[in-house]
């Protein structure tokens, strides 16, 4: 199997599988509860606000037009309009979304460090005390609940010593808003403006021709032409384009919703440090609950790699310890650390949901136990799609890279 | 000619099955009987075993044992610190924390083997079947099964939950959904390697029922992977059940439940009640550690792979 067959068998199988999930939530959230409208009032009886929202929402037609406008609603991202206050659900979704992907990946960075430094030294210490402890406390972050050792570390850090703030994501009026650029008129007018663009393309070229001939020390062929060519156009369209909506909209603001990146865009570091602040107990909460997998599989794969040829030959020419089992051997055995993390962010979404919930951290997952308490049925069918779609494309995305990193997958 | 093949179909079968149990008696009994023997994992089942069954017997006997009636209100101060007479201190109601730490784990256990005994109910049989047949069929339930399996288990429980309504037999059926691909996953390996062994083949040559074949020839073989993942299941259960009740749509309110105390401690963090949380919270851990270790020390027990 070549890795073009490998690539496109992948993504077909991904179809299926959403479509799968997408049907099995649609009849666990529409299907199962019977009547969610009904359920949403809960014991009140009042017929016509029931009547209302079945038409506002679309809730009135037979299941198999709900189940098509949902299907066909997804693929132009309508999630339905929300039972509570009837809102656009994807909006509050996507405005939830950058708060749970920052927490995501601290708590995978954090994770991902601790897990292969201990399990380097756990297999460094083969079978010995500092071994079997590493060993140990991989067992016991398993069985850790992700919330109890988040209340734990507020009542510690929170609570107890006031370093660290129990809840929330900032300061409601504190929210760093990334960066501005207010860009007036070009003095020259539009003609001088497009022609000035194409410096943006010339600097992509000369980054391409530096990258090529400085560093990697190729000769230019034709296809490099092509290629510098291409990126000449494309760097002066796209700087014309952004250009001319910074003119028409007075400013550039570039904002990512992820606020360490945004405060340090605004250049405020004060907020960056504030955010960080606010940030470090989640994600370390969740940090330390997903690390039990990375010390067990970075120790059973350097266990491996530390009794192959290689390493000997490396030990043998004399490079310091630490050269050779960072260097040499953790190189090696990190390729499956790669794809556990692929697997792990699953568990990573599930545990985002108790940690967003304990710390107050203003997420999807805090949004769909808010959801929950409301009964609001569309937001909730809503946010389970999209935590699985997400879970979907991060699979595809780290089998293929684990495809292209590892030669033995494409044979 | 076709008797002389069944006969030669039936000596093998006698044969393979003499050796089986011949294996089986070989190498699983000493490996569970002599578990001292047998290193970390040995010790590590031991220890597992010890901690679980402590904490079923402590639930069993809290009724007998425990100094107060955990639901009783105002047997004490309200939030007061643990003390000679509250050992565990208050709650905000001012219930004994201890007796209720002695009777908290009665639901989580309950609602963690139905939920086994669910997933083995469906999940094995059905992986068997699909994966002995083969085809289109076991494809679909590939499919199916891998789709639930990638699903973030805990948001598709909580998606269950929350429909099914509260209730012991509710979050067991929310927490088997999740875990029934696993069991079908792990059957479904181990009847691909097993189904081309000679035995099986011959067994097949012989005539024996399609039913037989997967009760009596290839399940046994797969009963040490099952132990393992039902292990790591009970685990789970647990934690996810203690989720499930943390976020409010696990357990109705003011029942005996570790899980309970720990979402009624969240709003009394602000006051320093650190009590409220840890010992229930503790519990769990031992708990579920318990059958973690279990889990752990078995599967490196049967798997003579994993042992340096």
């Amino acid at each position: 199997m070549t890795l073009r067959t490998y690539i496109i068998s992948r993504i077909l199988l991904t179809i299926p599988m959403i479509f799968i999930l997408l049907t099995t939530v649609f009849l666990v959230m529409r299907v199962l509860p019977g009547d969610p409208v009904m359920l949403h009032f809960e014991k009140m009886e009042n017929p016509e606000a029931m009547a209302t929202m079945r038409i506002r929402l679309g809730l009135d037609k037979p299941l198999w037009a709900q189940y098509f406008d949902y299907v066909v609603g997804l693929f132009s991202g309508n999630l339905g309009l929300s039972m509570q206050d009837y809102s656009p659900v994807a909006q509050q979704i996507f405005s939830a979304f950058p708060a749970t992907l920052e927490l995501a990946i601290c708590s995978m960075i954090i994770a991902v460090l601790i897990g292969v430094f201990l399990g380097v030294e756990s297999s460094k210490a083969y079978n010995k005390p500092k071994d079997q402890l590493i060993r140990v406390f991989g067992i016991v972050t398993y069985a850790i609940p992700v919330f109890f050792l988040g209340m734990l570390l507020q009542i510690i850090f929170g609570v107890g010593l006031h370093w660290l703030p129990v809840g929330g994501r900032i300061y409601p009026s504190m929210e760093p808003r990334g960066l501005s650029i207010p860009l007036s008129v070009p003095p020259g007018g539009f003609i001088t403006h497009f022609l000035l663009s194409s410096l943006a393309g010339l600097f992509l070229l000369g980054v391409y021709y530096f990258a090529m001939v400085k560093i990697k020390h190729k000769k230019f062929n034709r296809k490099d032409y092509i290629i510098s060519l291409a990126l000449f156009v494309t760097g002066w369209v796209l700087w014309a384009g952004i250009g001319w909506y910074c003119i028409s909209n007075g400013g550039l603001r570039v904002a990512t919703g992820l606020f360490t990146i945004d405060s340090l865009l605004e250049g405020n570091l004060y907020k960056f440090g504030l955010t960080v602040k606010y940030l470090f107990l989640p994600s370390l909460t969740l940090g330390l609950v997903l690390c039990g997998i990375f010390i067990r599989l970075t120790r059973s794969n350097m266990l491996e790699t530390l009794r192959l040829d290689f390493v000997t030959a490396a030990k043998a020419r004399g490079l310091r310890e630490s050269t050779v089992t960072y260097g040499y051997a953790l190189r090696n055995a990190f390729l499956p650390v790669l794809t556990m993390m692929g697997l792990q962010f699953a568990m990573l979404l599930g545990g985002a949901v108790l940690t967003e919930t304990t710390f107050s951290w203003p997420g999807l997952g805090r949004y769909l136990v808010d959801r929950i308490n409301f009964r609001d049925y569309t937001a909730i069918q809503g946010t389970v799609v999209v935590f699985g779609i997400l879970v979907s494309i991060v699979s595809l995305v780290i089998d293929l890279l684990y495809a292209y990193l590892d030669p033995r997958i494409r044979l | 000619m076709l008797t002389l093949t069944q006969e030669s179909a039936c000596s093998v079968i006698r044969m393979q099955k003499l050796k089986i149990k011949k294996s089986m008696l070989a190498h699983l009994l000493p490996r569970l009987t002599s578990l001292t023997k047998r290193g970390l994992a040995g010790w590590l089942v031991i220890l597992g075993a010890i901690l679980v069954t402590a904490i079923i017997v402590m639930t069993a006997l809290s009724p007998v044992i425990s100094p107060y009636n955990p639901t009783t209100l105002n047997v004490g101060p309200r939030i007061s610190p643990p003390s000679t007479q509250f050992p565990f201190g208050t709650d905000d109601l001012g219930r004994d924390m201890f007796s209720r730490v002695l009777s908290g784990g009665g639901i989580m256990l309950q609602v963690a083997i139905l939920s086994v005994i669910v997933c083995l109910i469906i999940g094995v049989p059905l992986g068997l079947f699909s994966s002995y047949t083969g085809g289109v069929i076991d494809r679909f339930f590939s499919l199916i099964m891998d789709s639930v399996y990638a699903f973030p288990g805990l948001i598709l429980a909580i998606a269950f939950a929350l429909v099914l309504g509260r209730g012991v037999i509710n979050m067991a059926l929310s927490i088997a959904v999740v875990y029934i691909p696993s069991y079908f996953r792990i059957i479904r390996s181990q009847v691909l390697s097993i189904k081309e062994t000679p035995y099986v083949e011959a067994a097949n040559a012989a005539g024996a029922k399609k039913r037989t074949i997967l009760s009596r020839y290839i399940l046994p073989n797969a009963v040490p992977s099952i132990a393992v993942v039902a292990t790591v299941n009970f685990a789970d259960a647990i934690l996810t059940a203690a989720g499930l009740t943390f976020l409010g749509i696990g357990m109705p309110a003011n029942i005996t439940d570790w899980g309970w105390d720990l979402f009624n401690g969240r709003n009394l963090l602000p006051s320093g009640a650190w009590w409220v949380i840890t010992f229930p919270g503790l519990m769990i851990i031992l708990l579920a550690l318990g059958f973690t270790l279990m889990g752990e020390g078995l599967s490196e027990l049967l798997s003579p792979k994993l042992e340096e």
